[in-house]
């Protein structure tokens, strides 16, 4: 601090706030870590007020219902497979700022294109080209419907945010007009289970594990891009272009073609989504296939920080919180929404302790220690522990 | 008189989208992309539920006037304070934890619809009240009052005393509630205040370059916190209006659909106008219904329709940044933080 003499009658601010260079990954970690405890105990407390029962048996129910029997842990590990598998879509584009929230969309249509195949050349040709087709066809849909905006951003500028959001619900209502007319039986809405007895474009189950190749595809897919995007000179180019436009164009990277290669790549891995959500696992395809997931692909990204790694544990976190507090609206017989308020609550506590993680609080020098107590805002999800341990590590 | 009927339902629909596209202006003009909107309304909407639900629940007796505003009062007030609880969180999270604001948005979105159908679906087990369904008849019924010379020209017209197109029109124009009428009141004073007042100006320069209007000395935290706080109140009220008058007092989850999405696309369609967005709110009101009245549309076909308050959004998205008209774009620090210390 500077040791000015200062006016008298000007008073320094009680706090201020500076930006901190780098903190040490294994801080950072326990104050996320910390965060994400709190925002479970307020679970716990929520839930103690709704439902009346002790914390501990709410507990036990979260972790009884995501790995109490053989099923429900496979059903967790696809769920956290499909999850991570559209949070690895939306993190190159969202290296390059290009804030992408229509993954929900890009999934969504090659939902309506893997199940379009299954139902119309289900029959015609032999299973392993109906796969292959298929994953041909998702992938590419996904990536036209991201390429879409892309375009328009990359060479007019359009708001992607807006661009991205309009296009989800594009993508909705064309799903749900095919459904309509492809509904079994007619006008009824839903498709069914479709080749239920031939399984004609089912993904192949790997002994009797039926999510296991799905979760296999996810983890490799997890690993290229953590590779793709940190080792790669694609890679640099997207953070380049992220960091700042202009720097990019200096050094001579062809900005619209990196806008447009890596929405092309963002809105293929929603494809491949698409494509293991019909495939692997629900047979069928209706207008909330993708429910709500690449709504919340975008905070499971933005939460890692972009990192595919640490990616896979907030993708498993997510999916541990809404199959867990499902397991209590169950048994409790409550509406099943209580995940979303879970969910909402936990993500509130991590988004909440970014902030002492990028930046420290600098309190007021005073002869008197009563300026040495915690100014956090009042009504804040956020520990007082983490308030603490900010304060140590700007006094020191 | 279908095209009347039409008129009628398109408003009614519009309303929603009207309050929830005012409140995302005024946010939006301060700088922040609230995507938490449609969570927003839901609170709105479940405060005014859960407001009326425990008075109706005291065994109030409605046919005093008193104990109707009290009702109106009380789900009015607990709609608001919801709305602005979340406006508040959003605000501490992205304005003073400078979190993302996409991020914080849907965060917020995730939460509100959950809170919302969560209460709307378990109210009544949570509470251990007696009833089979959350059906906020009583307290509906205030909010739904519309003019009384309504009925009046209407008995009117049917006893062949007055042109039967007149009562129609009379209909049409004074037929809604108040909540409907002040959501157009609110967002004309919303476009006055915006364009034409000194604060209207402070806050479109804090959203266009908060950096300048630091250091002409404008407070931008504060003027940031007002505007979403206000914004999510006003987005509320569209939530309580769903509710209260459109549903007629009924909870069904997930009834609210989209319209929160819907709202955020008529911010972009109405180009950051309040005073627009009353038209396009109406019109993508008859968007919304328009199936309805076409007739011998199969169920596919209204799905298509459904799409096209969307297309006509993009639409306007496209023609807008390809025109690059500088009163009709974005704000120019839309879903930007601002931190003193970074500039």
């Amino acid at each position: 601090m500077s040791e000015v003499k200062k006016p008298k009658n000007v008073r320094e601010p009680l706090f201020h706030l500076a930006k901190r260079d780098n903190l040490s990954g294994k801080k950072a970690l326990l104050i996320r870590l910390s965060a994400i405890a709190v925002g479970i105990l307020i679970t716990c407390i929520f839930g103690f007020l709704i439902v009346g029962w002790t914390p501990l048996d709410i507990l036990q129910t979260l972790i009884d219902g995501t790995f109490g029997t053989s099923n429900r842990r496979w059903d967790l590990m696809e769920k956290t497979a499909i999850l991570l598998c559209i949070s690895l879509a939306v993190t190159p584009a969202f290296r390059m700022r290009f804030w992408n929230i229509g993954a929900e969309g890009q999934t969504l249509v090659a939902c309506l294109v893997s199940g379009a195949c299954m139902l119309k050349i289900g029959d015609k040709v032999p299973n392993p080209l109906l796969l292959l087709i298929m994953l041909v066809a998702s992938v590419a849909a996904g990536a036209l419907w991201a390429l879409i905006p892309a375009i328009f951003k990359a060479f007019w500028n359009t708001n992607e945010t807006l661009f991205t959001l309009m296009m989800n619900y594009v993508a909705a209502q064309i799903t749900s007009y095919y459904v309509y007319i492809w509904s079994v039986p007619k006008g009824s809405g839903h498709v069914g289970i479709i080749n239920s007895t031939t399984k004609a474009g089912w993904l192949v189950s790997i002994g009797d594990k039926p999510y296991l190749l799905t979760i296999l595809i996810v983890a490799v897919m997890t690993v290229i891009s953590y590779i793709y995007l940190n080792h790669c000179k694609h890679g640099y180019e997207i953070s380049v272009v992220g960091e700042s436009e202009k720097t990019a164009r200096y050094i001579g990277i062809n900005v619209k073609k990196v806008i447009l290669r890596t929405m092309i790549i963002s809105g293929a891995i929603c494809g491949l989504t698409g494509f293991l959500i019909v495939s692997g696992a629900d047979h069928t395809f209706i207008k909330d296939s993708v429910g709500g997931l690449g709504f919340t692909a975008i905070m499971v990204s933005w939460l890692a920080k972009f990192n595919p790694l640490a990616m896979t544990f907030f993708a498993f976190l997510i999916a541990f919180l809404g199959k867990g507090s499902n397991e209590i609206t169950t048994l409790t017989g409550l509406d099943s929404s209580f995940a979303n308020i879970v969910t909402g609550l936990v993500i509130f506590c991590v988004i909440g302790c970014e902030f002492f993680i990028n930046y420290t609080i600098r309190f007021r020098k005073k002869e008197t220690p009563a300026a040495e107590k915690p100014v956090a805002p009042a009504k804040t999800d956020e520990p007082e522990a983490e308030t603490e341990t900010t304060e140590k590590e700007a006094q020191s | 008189m279908i095209i009347f009927s039409f008129i009628r339902r398109a408003v009614m629909q519009g309303v929603p989208l009207l309050y929830g596209s005012t409140g995302e202006i005024i946010t939006e003009k301060s700088g922040h992309l609230n995507l938490g909107i449609p969570g927003i309304m839901y609170m709105g909407a479940i405060g005014g539920v859960i407001g009326g639900f425990f008075f109706e629940q005291t065994g109030a007796d409605f046919s005093h006037w008193y104990i109707r505003v009290l009702a109106i009062l009380i789900a009015l007030f607990c709609s608001l304070f919801f709305s602005c609880l979340m406006g508040l969180l959003y605000c501490f999270l992205t304005v003073s934890l400078r979190a993302n604001q996409n991020v914080t948005g849907l965060a917020l979105t995730t939460f509100g619809v959950g809170v919302g159908n969560f209460f709307g679906g378990s109210l009544i087990k949570i509470s251990h009240a007696d009833v089979p369904t959350v059906t906020l008849t009583k307290t509906s019924s205030c909010f739904a009052k519309h003019l009384p010379f309504v009925d009046t020209v209407n008995k009117m017209a049917a006893d062949n005393k007055c042109p039967k197109i007149l009562a129609e029109l009379c209909q049409t124009i004074f037929s809604y509630s108040t909540l409907a009428y002040l959501s157009i009141v609110i967002a004309l004073i919303a476009a006055h205040v915006l364009m034409k007042t000194r604060v209207g100006l402070t806050l479109r320069a804090v959203g266009e370059d908060p950096a300048t209007a630091d250091a002409a000395g404008i407070n931008v935290n504060r003027y940031k916190y007002v505007a979403t706080c206000l914004g999510s109140m006003i987005a509320g009220l569209g939530g309580l209006y769903y509710i209260m008058d459109y549903a007629s007092g009924v909870w069904s989850s997930d009834g609210f659909g989209d319209r929160g999405w819907l709202s955020v696309a008529l911010v972009i369609f109405s180009l950051w106008r309040p005073n627009l967005a009353i038209i396009g709110s109406f019109l993508f009101g008859g968007l919304y219904i328009v199936h309805n009245y076409i007739g011998g549309l199969s169920m596919q076909a209204q799905e298509l329709f459904k799409m096209s308050p969307y297309v006509m959004t993009l639409l306007v998205l496209i023609f807008v940044s390809i025109k690059e008209k500088k009163e009709a774009l974005p704000p120019a620090h839309l879903g930007l933080n601002y931190f003193r210390e970074e500039r």
